[in-house]
């Protein structure tokens, strides 16, 4: 056993380093992804894309991606938290591109990958509906064929930045005939279609984050098809595995209790800094071990994908462990900043006003709201217990 | 021993049960808070005609004689219904305070305005760096003038932004953190030198950082005795204390029949989702959470009136549990709903702001854990 990086990695470590050290633009460090316009959003992957073909690390070096290895895109998911650059897009880059790579066709290749890697096209999620959450075979936006396009009706919900969109990628049900998840189709859906209408839903955090996406006769030409029709289960379950893969998120929970140390410590219990009160330095303790464990079972995973056996259903592990880990630093971080918890800062103008209380207190609030999301998007950490159960302990 | 309400208590609790329903639904709620001033000084009123600003006060101060367990049955409804208006600060704090430690001329002077409705006041006791112990008094006063003059500043004072009237501690003498030294003063919030940052607090009501700039009071403005207002300010935030414990009671409550009602109603793969058992034990849990809040909360209220010690360690101890009951009922809630139920459209999100709230107002669970460990 070893668990040391090969010196071939540690160089490619150093190299990563410097060039976010000398590329990100310092401006955009740890902003909240809710309040950023579009092109903030995707800056940073833009400036990866042309100066260094970085753009996309899960992708096969062949369609422009990085043909990284497993330990290297770690590598760079850990350089890239450290330094609170902007998180890879999820949905054109970590999703989609996969799926293209390997299910799409030519000519969708030629048009769909360069665009998502330059940032031209913003790619949504249209997977979710109001009847089809955690059950998502259960999906009843329909896809009917007339000639040479698809009629599409139906209700997407949640899809998440669908305000930035050009594009959505969607499941549908070409077959009410089928089987539940027999019969359904992965298609392509151009926002500025006649038909598509994009409603904001606005979370208990008061931020614009996730949409309804109407769809009303929408006419979708049929080379929008990914791969065959009524075989969009399997598309979208390998998407499923892409997702997966990195949501443990340990190098950004890590700079996030950085940072929650340094707001402890500058608070204070009587006199004596927060952050060496018996009762928070335990807390904070128990959840950096929680880390270091969940830390070392990423590796083992990484380790395991390495030598060619792919993430099972034990990546549900890594979900239901490192999003209830983000949620607790957040909730830590309420607790730190004691009153100042109560304070409500929506995004919009009084957002950019100066803190009620001190600065590190900004937007504390929010977060721990938001970071509610994390135990039901994605999968539910029910629904990751379930999957383990059946598949991992064969209950 | 018995746990059951007097025909009184039963009514009073009535009449605000029907008052809110009719008054207070989510959508007008939601409307208020998104308003320019956050709050409905009409119902305020209407609130002041039903007598419900009398309820803490003795006849003989214009009062309906009621104690900790009449604002324990209001705060319940109040939490409820997630009633923004300045009850707990008018009347539990400002109220409570004047009506236990305010001279006769005080009571004379201000207690009508509080009864009737006209007057909203709000107590600045904490400060930017004193985090929850009302002893971390930083601000100042000295005399001046026959009277007082005030300076420093006081943190996160909610419903400031709805008041006219503030009661401010104030260190006269003693060092940082001593309890001997504290003393209360009523303050203008008009008066020179007042100065207010006025903010949303994440439950949809309002308070403000307040600066103290020179601020001249007369000798009438001291409540109590020069130096000896950090017993009185201790006894009343424990009355409040309990008065919140309530007020989150009220709210699990809610949170707990809007979780069943929607898990026993929402289908997947086919079925309601409350038909599997792992939703089912969460949700038994956020009952026995619920219960123990409950049993806590009432603890509180019946020993507000024990002496100093006991009083504390009751008061401690149900915060603690409040905060941990508040904390996992909130959360379960939101996670039981799904998506619905991180949005600012459904009320289960704005329930859980409100607990997360409460469970740092007055102290979160580890100031009452040392409090209470102090105390035993
Ligand atoms: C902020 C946010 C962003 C999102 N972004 C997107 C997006 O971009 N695109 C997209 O398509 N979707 C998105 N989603 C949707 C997300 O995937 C769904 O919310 C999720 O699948 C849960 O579905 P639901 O909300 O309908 O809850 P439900 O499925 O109704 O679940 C309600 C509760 O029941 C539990 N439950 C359900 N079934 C079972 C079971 N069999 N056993 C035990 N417990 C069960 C769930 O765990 C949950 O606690 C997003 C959601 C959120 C909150």
């Amino acid at each position: 056993m070893d668990m040391r990086f090969s010196d071939a990695d540690l160089a490619f470590r150093d190299e990563v380093r410097a060039f976010i050290a000398d590329n990100f633009p310092p401006e955009l460090k740890d902003r909240s992804l809710y309040s950023m316009t579009r092109d903030d959003l995707l800056a940073w992957q833009r400036i990866c894309h042309e100066k260094k073909g970085w753009a996309a690390p899960n992708w096969p070096k062949e369609y422009g991606g990085t043909g990284w290895s497993a330990v290297q895109k770690y590598i760079w998911n850990e350089e890239n938290a450290r330094a609170g650059t902007t998180p890879t897009n999820a949905f054109g880059i970590l999703m989609l591109g996969p799926v293209l790579c390997a299910f799409g066709n030519e000519q969708q290749k030629e048009y769909f990958l360069p665009r998502i890697l330059t940032g031209e096209h913003w790619w949504c999620q249209g997977y979710s509906e109001p009847g089809a959450g955690s059950d998502l075979a259960g999906l009843k936006t329909r896809a009917v064929r007339e000639g040479d396009h698809y009629i599409v009706n139906g209700h997407k919900i949640w899809t998440t930045l669908a305000q930035h969109a050009d594009w959505m990628f969607c499941l549908v049900r070409t077959d009410p005939e089928a089987k539940k998840q027999r019969g359904i189709s992965f298609l392509l859906i151009d926002m500025t279609t006649p038909g598509v209408t994009v409603r904001p839903i606005i979370t208990m955090d008061g931020a614009h984050e996730v949409n309804e996406v109407f769809l009303e006769n929408v006419k979708v030409p049929v080379e929008n098809l990914v791969g065959q029709e009524n075989d969009g289960w399997t598309y979208a379950k390998f998407l499923l595995g892409n997702e997966r893969s990195g949501i443990a998120g340990v190098a950004r929970s890590r700079e996030a209790i950085r940072k929650l140390k340094l707001m402890a410590e500058q608070e204070s219990v009587d006199g004596e800094p927060l952050l060496e009160t018996p009762g928070f330095s335990r807390k904070l303790a128990e959840l950096e071990i929680k880390l270091d464990a969940l830390e070392m079972t990423e590796l083992r995973t990484l380790a395991a994908e390495s030598q060619g056996r792919g993430p099972g259903p034990e990546s549900s592990i890594l979900k239901i462990e490192g999003t209830e880990i983000q949620q607790r630093v957040t909730e830590l971080a309420l607790e730190a900043v004691g009153h100042y918890g109560l304070v409500f800062t929506p995004p919009g103008p009084e957002a950019e006003a100066p803190a009620i209380g001190p600065d590190y207190t900004r937007g504390v609030a929010q977060r721990y709201m938001n970071m509610r999301k994390t135990s039901i998007y994605g999968g539910s950490n029910e629904i990751q217990r379930n999957i383990i159960a059946k598949m991992v302990l064969g209950l | 021993m018995d746990f059951s309400l007097s025909e009184e208590q039963t009514l009073l609790r009535n009449s605000v049960q029907s008052f809110l329903a009719g008054r207070y639904d989510f959508d007008t709620r939601y409307s208020t808070i998104n308003s320019e001033t956050g709050w409905r000084p009409e119902l305020w009123r209407e609130m002041a005609e039903l007598g419900l600003l009398a309820a803490p006060f003795p006849e003989a101060l214009g009062g309906i004689d009621g104690g900790p367990v009449e604002t324990m049955l209001l705060m319940e409804e109040f939490g409820r219904y997630m009633v923004v208006e300045p009850y707990l600060e008018t009347v539990v704090m400002a109220g409570g305070l004047l009506r236990d430690a305010g001279s006769e001329a005080q009571q004379e002077a201000h207690l009508p305005g509080i009864i009737g409705g006209d007057s909203v006041w709000a107590v600045a006791w904490a400060e930017p760096q004193g985090r929850y112990n009302p002893a971390d008094i930083a601000t100042t006063a000295s005399a001046s003038d026959g009277g007082y003059v005030l300076g420093g500043k006081k943190a996160v004072v909610e419903a400031a932004p709805w008041a006219d009237k503030l009661i401010v501690s104030a260190r006269s003498d003693g060092r940082r953190r001593e309890s001997k030294g504290v003393s209360l003063f009523i303050v203008d919030k008009a008066a020179e030198g007042v100065n207010c940052r006025d903010f949303r607090t994440i439950d949809g009501r309002r308070a403000s950082e307040i600066t103290l700039k020179d601020v001249q009071v007369g000798p009438e403005a001291l409540i109590g005795e020069l130096n000896a207002g950090l017993p009185l300010l201790q006894r009343m935030l424990d009355e409040a204390t309990a008065a919140i414990c309530a007020d989150a009671v009220g709210c699990m409550k809610a949170l707990n029949e809007a979780t069943k009602e929607y898990t026993t109603t929402r289908k997947q793969f086919g079925v309601p989702i409350a038909s599997f058992q792992v939703l089912q034990h969460r949700m038994v849990d956020m009952f026995i959470a619920t219960e123990q809040a409950t049993s806590m909360a009432i603890k509180a209220a019946l020993k507000l009136d024990a002496e100093d010690a006991e009083r504390e360690r009751a008061i401690a101890g149900a915060k603690v549990q409040i905060g941990q009951s508040a904390r996992y009922v909130s959360q379960e809630a939101v996670q039981l709903h799904g998506g619905v139920g991180v949005t600012d459209e459904l009320n289960v999100g704005h329930y859980f702001k409100r607990l997360t709230a409460i469970a740092r107002r007055f102290g979160d669970e580890d100031y009452h854990l040392r409090r209470y460990a102090r105390t035993g």
